[in-house]
């Protein structure tokens, strides 16, 4: 791969490079793609590691006896190895593959909350989740009788710890689940301090990492956390594939989320067995291709090293704060102190809509509404904002691009 | 500088821009004999919408509150400007020919409606833009909502 693996010190122009749709223009005018954290564009090697295993060797995995079938598990399987590399597993069998970190959630929702948790204790998320890390612990409330608390936020768009640590003194709680980065403020969860605040009060611990992942390196065992979910789409790869890590001993003790194939041990009308974990949780035909893709993904990432990843994203947020922030009438969410490259802003006198819409005409797509976030925006009193968010491929000129354009928006609409 | 929004102003008609920052109905009706809401739950604008009766049955006056882009209010305050004076089934025909304008760009089969189509116009530019039509024809769904005896509209 010609990716440069010196530390700290990333090449943006030879990654652009090696994503063909960033030689797109818009409208006449150069991509200007500021909506990473919706869902990131992808490089050549994961378009190439789709379409050869689709031209070469595809065939369903885990169970044809013929050439074509085994080596497509090997590689559908060696993603696996990627992803528990990638989080630092101690136990390749921990990585469980979802649709998305939705599904990781509900999948949790559904067999720990179910399964494990019981009626009269608590799940603890906080007040800056995405809706995936709000709606399924509500139907797990109605139908359980579990209850779901919210950790207050401060103004600056920081979890508030002592709200926190209030919430699980009753030792009701059985489950903080709860975003690792926050894809509104960027605001990055203090996650080592909640784990050990969490475990000291009997609590299990799951991170919404579909942000964090991006950004940052993860490591499960150093974090202590219990579970860990992430998707595919915004680390440079396809969409349709997620992941839920947990701890062995803990996936092991959850019953089954979906019921069908590539789950059981044994079937009969009286009685089933179950596969062991992961396949327990993996019904039905795997995301194969996507898992291939993933794989490529991974390996992209790390060639490049999240040392450098890290650096080059704090610049761009350093810049894009002093930039957006110098701009009259610009008004930023959020000011944490650990931050990643998400920033949302709203502009006196015009709606986040129409920002969009001005920008768009100028080649620029950032993402406009609420984020599904709804009631983090009511906590800000807000409706909506605009979000820029940063990627690997994105440059300080694009970020100049966006404030310049957006002192002009700011005219139109005065 | 050049203004570089120029192709925008299809749009952003000032007409529109106008009605966005200083609508003229933008008010709850203190006597009223409908009202329904709006919700576009895909982008979280929301619009409220009051309906005054008169002894003919027309729309006597109408008024609004909202709470979203530039387009959604300027449409909602076009809308109250047009409908007033307007029967019920008057104005379920003008939303049809509105929502065909906002789609396509234009309303083939509406002659006899062109005075106030005419007053809408500034906002047919919207068709250019499919993720903006909602904002444009929001309000409409929640006015005839409330003629309908409905209490909720949504533009999804």
């Amino acid at each position: 791969m010609n990716v440069t693996t010196r530390p700290a010190m990333l090449d943006v122009a030879r990654i652009r490079e090696d994503f063909p749709i960033l030689r797109q223009s818009i409208r006449g005018k150069p991509l200007v793609f500021l909506d990473s954290a919706a869902s990131a564009q992808k490089p050549r090697v994961v378009i190439d590691a789709m379409r050869e295993a689709m031209e070469t060797q595809y065939a369903n995995v885990h169970r044809g006896l013929h050439w074509m079938s085994e080596r497509t598990t090997d590689a559908y399987e060696s993603a696996r190895d990627a992803v528990a590399a990638l989080l630092n597993a101690r136990d390749r069998h921990e990585v469980v593959f979802t649709r998305n970190v939705t599904e990781s959630l509900n999948l949790m929702a559904h067999s720990y909350g179910r399964g494990v948790l019981q009626p009269g204790q608590a799940v603890v998320i906080s007040g800056m989740e995405h809706h995936s890390n709000i709606v399924p612990w509500q139907l797990l409330r109605d139908a359980r009788g579990i209850e779901l608390r919210v950790a207050p936020i401060t103004d600056a768009g920081e979890l508030d710890m002592e709200g926190f640590e209030a919430l699980l003194a009753d030792g009701k709680v059985g489950l903080v689940s709860m975003t690792h980065m926050s894809n509104v403020l960027g605001t990055y969860t203090p996650a080592e301090r909640i784990v050990r605040i969490a475990h000291a009060y009997g609590a299990k611990v799951l991170f919404d990492g579909a942000q964090a992942v991006v950004h940052r390196r993860v490591d499960v065992q150093a974090l202590d956390c219990d579970f860990y979910a992430f998707t595919g789409h915004k680390l440079y790869g396809p969409t349709g594939i997620g992941v839920l890590w947990g701890r062995r001993e803990l996936l092991d003790a959850m019953p089954p989320f979906l019921g069908g194939g590539e789950m059981i041990s044994s079937v009969s009308y009286e009685r089933s067995t179950w596969a062991e974990v992961p396949h327990k949780f993996e019904a039905g035909t795997p995301p194969i291709l996507e898992g291939i893709g993933l794989k490529a993904a991974i390996d992209y990432v790390q060639a490049i090293g999240y040392g450098a990843i890290a650096a080059h994203e704090t610049s761009l947020i350093d810049h894009a704060l002093a930039r957006l922030g110098a701009i009259e009438g610009v008004h930023i969410l959020g000011r944490a102190q650990d931050r990643g490259g998400v920033v949302s802003f709203a502009l006196d006198r015009a709606h986040a809509h129409d920002v969009a819409t001005l920008l768009d005409r100028q080649g620029i797509a950032v993402r406009a509404g609420h984020h599904c976030a709804e009631p983090l925006m009511r906590r800000f009193d807000l409706e909506s904002t605009a979000r820029a968010s940063f990627a690997i491929y994105t440059t300080q000129g694009e970020i100049d691009c966006l404030a310049d354009t957006l002192m002009r928006v700011r005219e139109f609409f005065t | 500088m050049t203004d570089s929004f120029d192709d925008l102003r299809d749009l952003y008609q000032e007409v529109i821009l106008d009605h966005g920052r200083r609508p003229r109905h933008a008010r709850r009706l203190e006597s009223f004999d409908a009202t329904a809401k709006g919700d576009n739950p895909m982008c979280g604008d929301r619009i409220e919408v009051w309906v005054k009766y008169g002894p003919d049955g027309t729309i006597a006056d109408t008024g609004f509150q909202a709470r979203g882009c530039a387009i959604s209010v300027a449409s909602a305050d076009l809308m109250a400007e047009t409908v007033i004076g307007r029967s019920k089934a008057d104005t379920h025909a003008l939303f049809d020919a509105f929502r065909e304008m906002a789609r396509t760009g234009r309303c083939p089969h509406c002659d006899a409606l062109a005075e106030p189509l005419e007053r809408l116009e500034p906002l047919a530019g919207v068709h250019e833009y499919p993720s903006r039509v909602k904002c444009a024809t929001l309000a409409w769904h929640a006015l005839v909502a409330a003629l309908d005896g409905g209490k909720e509209a949504s533009s999804e």
